[in-house]
């Protein structure tokens, strides 16, 4: 197994200096001024603007940049923000956490009610019941996440009244009450999120299953009398989740997406929102970063799901 | 969501290139599925509102008039009106010819590329290949939304006054859109040129010396066209959705251009008061999707019949 996350780790590696690549040379030729605004602020004298664009490096060719905005940015070095001066990695440092309880509560919710409902829609194939299921997983994975929400908030914050719609995000939990307020408040873009993961999810899951059903080791296993649930959680789930982890490690881009869609209906302070109000500002250092950090992301929870893929097939554990 | 067009690529590919299923009857298949008509007769209804309802709906989409503000629906403003006063239904009208089209075009973009970059190393094999999927995993792994928001942010202005405020962004929007998605695709026309390679019509045509170029035209594609058309429909649903999200983060279309999306982001401001600003857009993108969605997944299903 260690020796499997090493590899992994080894393919993780080049896959993220490709994508900072990627990034880095999608700004060397952008034909805007990176420099956003400050380029033709009256009130920055020439020393400041010529000492900002050394400091971003802009008075070398671009291989040399492109190596010490690497190098940079694997230290942990993400630069300056152009509308805050803050140190960019201290505003990150700042939303993530929410980004991520967000998304991960999300995506525990969603596997938590997919498996289930993904496997008794296979076993009951062709039934009311499947139909059913199918049906409501088919429109939920056509509901775009900013759709969902806005609905969400018309009904349970504006005609209900039960939901604070926007997050506060200057609540502190002190107490049982303001802990219940901070739960009420991450309700309605969890459930954003779980709408659309526990759709996809469904699909998948339900479509492994139903390739397991006619499988010669079902049969046997059901003939020498093991019990029907038995069969089903030990035998057909463990051989169905293996392509159902290589979907979802391949899904896990669209989950970033979502989040962004999420945070900026209810206006939830993580880097999604961040993303887009430094986009508002012109504030490139910030945008790069966490265009950056969403890659560091995707390949991390890939690397999840390899790990995951690990733990389930014993083949890919003992290296054959 | 590239996933579907996976798992149409897992499914189809060796079932449908096994036994080729004549084509009238894979449309008779699809014609005798009632909830695939019902998608079909939809989305042809909202392609027809869309083509011809401004011709027919005089309201102008963008005259401007203030005493007119949030009037609810009703007579002479079917969907209501917005904060300016514009009439919602000539907007969405207008909107979904952006949209639509913007859909089209990127989903023709992903699907050249991906049919281009899969034949090729799906057909030459080798290190070729070996290039090329490991391009196709870089671009999996790819932050997608961040990435185009990233392009759209530093490319736009310049595309923009360069091309003209609509013309600018729409091409930026699709080529961003396409480039970011032919990767399902590739991986799907290689899968089938693999297995094709491997087949006697083919290594008949080889040995009798026929042009690279002419059994990829003769031999391969057609065999693929099934799950590609299918990937291509679900294609379109996927790039609408894209666009829409650009446009609801409010960095796509100039506000003047009412795309569906950019009439939500319009809209959310005015939420508590005017619900019904959100919901027209909304269901018109929910509804468009839902229906590519349904036939895409039913042509999949009739292409081949093993999957049910």
């Amino acid at each position: 197994m260690l020796g499997y996350l090493i590899k992994r780790l080894l393919i993780a590696l080049p896959t993220l200096l490709a994508i900072s690549a990627v990034i880095f040379f999608i700004l060397a030729l952008a034909p805007t001024n990176p420099l956003g605004d400050l380029a033709t602020n009256p009130s920055i004298t020439p020393e400041v603007r010529e000492n900002i664009r050394r400091s971003l490096g802009l008075d070398q060719p671009i291989p040399i940049r492109y190596v010490k905005w690497t190098i940079a940015l694997f230290s942990g070095n993400l630069g300056y923000s152009f509308t805050s001066r803050l140190p960019v990695a201290d505003l990150i440092a700042q939303r993530l956490p929410v980004t991520l309880w967000v998304i991960g509560v999300a995506y525990l919710l969603s596997v938590a009610l997919a498996l289930p409902l993904g496997i008794f829609a296979a076993l009951r194939h062709n039934t009311w019941v499947d139909r059913a299921i199918t049906t409501v997983a088919f429109m939920g994975f056509s509901t775009p996440p900013f759709f969902s929400g806005l609905v969400l908030i018309i009904v349970l914050s504006v005609r209900l009244g039960w939901l604070p719609f926007i997050y506060d995000n200057t609540l502190v939990v002190r107490d049982f009450a303001s802990f219940t307020q901070w739960l009420r408040q991450s309700i309605m873009p969890i459930v954003t999120l779980v709408l659309f993961q526990t759709a996809v999810l469904l699909r998948f899951v339900r479509a492994a299953m139903l390739e397991e059903i006619p499988q010669n080791y079902v049969k046997t296993a059901r003939a020498k009398g093991l019990g029907r649930w038995r069969i089903v959680m030990l035998h057909m789930l463990r051989n169905a989740l293996m392509p159902v982890v290589t979907l979802v490690a391949l899904d896990i881009p669209t989950i970033f997406t979502g989040a962004i869609v999420t945070e900026q209906v209810f206006r939830v302070p993580g880097i999604g929102a961040l993303l887009i109000e430094s986009i508002y500002r012109g504030d490139t250092p910030v945008v790069m970063a966490i265009a950056f950090i969403y890659a560091v992301l995707v390949v991390g929870f890939n690397l999840v799901a390899d790990l995951l893929y690990g733990v389930i097939d014993p083949r890919v554990r003992y290296g054959h | 969501m590239a996933i579907d067009s996976d798992i149409a690529a897992e499914k189809l590919v060796v079932p449908e290139i096994a036994a080729p299923v004549e084509k009238h009857r894979v449309w008779g298949r699809l014609w005798g599925d009632p909830v695939a008509r019902l998608a079909l007769a939809v989305l042809v209804g909202l392609v027809g509102a869309i083509a011809l309802g401004p011709l027919l709906y005089s309201a102008s989409p963008s005259a401007i008039d203030f005493g007119r503000a949030f009037l609810p629906p009703g007579w002479g403003q079917p969907l209501g009106t917005n904060d300016l006063g514009q009439d919602q239904l000539a907007r969405l009208l207008i909107g979904g010819r952006i949209s639509l089209a913007v859909g089209l075009a990127a989903t023709l973009v992903g699907i050249s590329l991906g049919v281009g970059i899969g034949a090729v190393a799906g057909f030459y094999g080798g290190w070729v290949d070996g290039v090329l999927m490991r391009l196709t995993d870089l671009f999996l792994a790819l932050p997608q939304l961040p990435l185009v928001l990233l392009v759209v942010y530093l490319f736009g202005d310049p595309v923009r006054r360069a091309l003209g405020a609509e013309r600018g962004i729409f091409l930026l929007v699709v080529l961003v859109i396409g480039v970011l998605n032919w990767m399902s695709v590739a991986r799907l026309v290689r899968a089938g040129f693999l297995s094709l390679k491997q087949r006697t019509f083919v290594q008949a045509a080889v040995a009798l010396g026929a042009r690279p170029w002419g059994i990829v035209k003769s031999h391969l594609l057609p065999n693929i066209l099934g799950p590609v058309i299918v990937a291509a429909t679900i294609g379109v649903g996927n790039a609408l959705l894209a666009e829409s999200t650009l446009s609801f983060l409010g960095v796509g279309f100039p506000p003047d251009v009412p795309t569906w999306g950019r009439m939500l982001y319009d809209a959310q401001n005015y939420i508590e008061s005017a619900p019904y600003l959100v919901l027209a857009p909304g269901l018109a993108i929910f509804l468009t999707v839902l229906c590519i969605n349904t036939l895409g997944d039913r042509l999949r299903d009739s292409l081949d019949p093993t999957s049910r």
